[in-house]
């Protein structure tokens, strides 16, 4: 759980997980937060690593796949800081988990509220098609922060995840995908933010769609990581 | 070209030789930055002591005017310099955002309230 000055939400968020999903281990990675992140988060059970400035998602969320690797989980869910993700749907996530690599809480996908307007809607229109098309199944939503992802996934991701801007969703789709990782999406329901503020800003979200597009291309043209080979089940 | 302007020439180019020299037996720059210094260093005390060595090569290359040539030289070592430091800059950021998550890490094994030590036998799933 990437968190970046969420002292507002992330005990609450934290103590939900550890209720509704019991069993689970939550990693808070603090991105050099400025308030109390860390301590709050502490106090809602869960492990918190500090880094020491931020980093972006990206740096965060590579923090936590090198933890998942070093301490021998599996599976690592994403679950955003703010409140936004029900930790209820993490079951429907891991459950996919057995067939892709990848699983993406999608948000636009039939279930709940959650609407955006303007260029930040092209941005993901445009993503979503790309992406679909290269992943070979409906992505809805790529730039969603509620993903799972399994075993060979985490061993990609904690050597390779992109911590440039966008990396965390775009990019780091792109490496999974040409590295021979399945995706799948899942529906899911958002809820408002426990805390904190959405940013509504038509330039920043004309900027947002140029990066958008450029981290695609870019990412495309980078060279493929071979992924070791998905073991058979037998 | 007057003799006062012939001997500013030859001394901008020794004195930019020597400062890097000075550096690099300093230890105060590598010598795989000072490389692109040293050549335009090079480059401009031979242009300065032998003008018409500039002649030559502006006709060789096909410049009409030679100091155009001069222009073109020292903009294209400083636009390489600036991309051989924007490359150094990003290897540096990701070197510094490796040790950071490093940190963070370590950070956390030496905290007494770590997490439980059967953390690792048994795999689970954190978030």
């Amino acid at each position: 759980m990437p968190a970046f000055n969420e002292s507002e939400s992330v005990r609450s968020v934290v103590s939900e997980v550890l209720e509704k999903l019991p069993g689970v281990t939550v990693l808070v990675v603090d991105d050099g937060s400025s308030d109390r992140t860390a301590e709050e988060a502490r106090a809602g059970g869960a492990i918190v690593a500090v880094l020491p400035f931020n980093l972006g998602v990206g740096g965060a969320m590579r923090t936590g796949f090198r933890y998942a690797v070093e301490h021998g989980y599996e599976n690592v869910v994403q679950v955003d800081a703010d409140g936004q993700h029900d930790p209820a749907g993490v079951p429907l996530l891991l459950e996919r988990l057995t067939t892709a690599d990848v699983v993406l809480g999608a948000r636009f996908a039939g279930e709940g509220e959650y609407r955006v307007r303007g260029p930040r809607q092209w941005a993901m229109k445009v993503l979503s098609v790309a992406l679909t098309r290269m992943a070979r199944t409906t992505l809805t939503d790529t730039t969603s922060g509620f993903r799972a992802s399994g075993p060979r996934a985490v061993t990609l991701f904690a050597a390779n995840y992109p911590a440039e801007y966008l990396g965390d969703t775009i990019e780091s789709l792109v490496i999974a995908i040409r590295s021979g990782c399945v995706i799948e999406q899942v529906p899911v329901a958002m809820r408002p933010r426990a805390g904190g503020r959405p940013s509504h800003n038509p330039l920043k979200a004309a900027a947002y769609l140029g990066r958008a597009c450029m981290a695609l291309v870019f990412a495309l043209t980078r060279p493929r990581v071979p992924l070791e080979p998905r073991e058979v089940l037998a | 070209m007057s003799l006062t302007a012939y001997f500013f020439s030859v001394a901008a180019a020794l004195v930019t030789l020597v400062v890097v020299v000075d550096l690099l037996r300093r230890r105060r720059l590598r010598e795989r930055h000072a490389i692109w210094w040293l050549v335009a260093g090079i480059m401009a005390l031979v242009v300065s002591l032998v003008p018409t060595v500039l002649t030559w090569a502006a006709v060789l290359v096909g410049v009409e005017v030679p100091i155009n040539l001069v222009f073109f030289v020292s903009l294209a070592v400083l636009f390489l310099v600036c991309i051989q430091h924007s490359v150094e800059l990003t290897a540096l950021e990701s070197k510094t955002r490796a040790l950071a998550e490093r940190v963070a890490l370590l950070e956390l094994e030496v905290r007494d309230d770590a997490p439980p030590a059967d953390a690792a036998d048994s795999p689970r799933t954190p978030e």
